[in-house]
């Protein structure tokens, strides 16, 4: 049975506890907002491709905290040289988790590269990540979660889900907003000093 | 009498004087006695950058050396310049505060990227070693040049420029205070005259 990318992001951020969370534009920013919005979810509205550096700079920054980096297919493709990137600095709190849809969901459902086998979990082991997997069920789902909590990353997974249109649940998008409270939230008061 | 006196006469106070335009080749640095990578990493550790992105450049071999060496930063080598900005952003999100230290082509790849610092106001510091500018070579690296402080500034950046080598570290400075103080993108563009023209020819000879 074809995974539901609901479903999926739902039973990631289950009892997320400490989680730091950056979410890629689109889709998969949508289904965090969908799991119940956070000040500790960072929801992108552009810079496509950036999603999984800003994991890296967040994990570097807070090598004691998890990070995980929500994203869409066709926004991993626009960063692949992102995973060599993280390959190289091997930051062990840090997970990458693909919603792949094999669609460009924002502008038409559009086929991308992984509709035509390009294995990003492939990719991300031979950059280096310390596990790459491909999931389909929600046996590898909550093997992530326990990777997620526990395991020494950085980790990649890519999650194939059903290329399903799912109804708009939007975070806010003022920009300036979304770093305060999410600096806040991390930080503390202090952080509005520094 | 075509050229102005005037440049010709400063361009020979920047040499250091006697020597002047004539007897020094164009493509070496401004005379200068001033280790400007030394001082602008002290710079930078003495701000507190915890992040430092690259992606290797000719340039700023020797500041990006001084920086991997410093265990108060973390450097970290990209494949593009477009990814520092994403690192930027993750690492203030996180309370660290990052420099990104690239060639003026690499502006060209970050411009997209920069609407979310913009938008976001996110503090970042951008050093940028220039290429296609003061007696450039090469042609394929003259449009991005030529448009370098003009793209920062479309998208935002404040933009100071350092012509001689003993005005970097102050540059780096302000740039980073404004930077920090205003949360905003601020770049500094560190001429050709300070790092000398690249010469294949002479690299090839060394």
């Amino acid at each position: 049975m074809t995974l539901l990318r609901r479903d999926v992001v739902k039973a990631l951020l289950a009892e997320r506890g400490e989680l730091l969370v950056v979410a890629g534009l689109g889709s998969t920013a949508w289904d965090c907002t969908a799991a119940g919005d956070s000040p500790l979810t960072f929801p992108m509205w552009g810079a496509m491709g950036c999603a999984a550096m800003m994991g890296l700079g967040l994990a570097l920054a807070q090598p004691r905290r998890r990070v995980l980096v929500l994203t869409g297919d066709g926004e991993m493709l626009m960063g692949l040289g992102s995973l060599a990137t993280i390959g190289v600095q091997k930051p062990q709190n840090l997970m990458v988790a693909v919603i792949d849809n094999e669609r460009y969901g924002e502008t038409g459902m559009q086929a991308t590269h992984t509709a035509h086998g390009v294995n990003l979990a492939a990719m991300a082991r031979a950059a280096g990540f310390a596990s790459g997997v491909l999931v389909r069920d929600m046996a590898g789902v909550a093997a992530l979660r326990h990777s997620l909590q526990q395991g020494a990353g950085p980790h990649f997974a890519q999650i194939k889900v059903a290329a399903e249109k799912v109804p708009l649940v939007l975070p806010p998008r003022d920009g300036a907003l979304l770093k305060n409270r999410f600096r806040q939230a991390l930080l503390g008061a202090s952080a509005a000093l520094q | 009498m075509g050229a102005a006196p005037h440049i010709i006469e400063s361009c020979r106070a920047a040499r250091g004087g006697d020597g002047g335009l004539e007897s020094q080749p164009l493509n070496a640095p401004v005379a200068t006695d001033i280790d400007w990578p030394l001082a602008t990493h002290q710079v930078l550790a003495r701000l507190g950058f915890g992040v430092v992105g690259y992606v290797p450049d000719a340039g700023h071999k020797r500041l990006i050396e001084l920086c991997q060496a410093d265990a108060r930063m973390r450097s970290v080598v990209m494949t593009t310049e477009e990814e520092g900005i994403g690192l930027a952003a993750g690492a203030w999100l996180g309370g660290a505060k990052c420099a990104l230290l690239m060639q003026s082509s690499g502006v060209g790849n970050i411009v997209n990227a920069l609407g979310m610092v913009h938008e976001c106001r996110i503090p970042v510091l951008i050093v940028v070693t220039m290429r296609g500018e003061y007696g450039e070579f090469n042609p394929w690296q003259v449009p991005m040049g030529q448009a370098t402080a003009e793209v920062l500034r479309a998208m935002g950046v404040a933009v100071q420029q350092a012509n001689a080598a003993a005005e970097v570290p102050a540059h780096v400075d302000a740039a980073a205070r404004l930077a920090f103080g205003g949360y905003c993108a601020a770049a500094v563009l560190i001429s050709q005259r300070v790092i000398g023209i690249k010469s294949f020819q002479e690299q090839a000879e060394q």
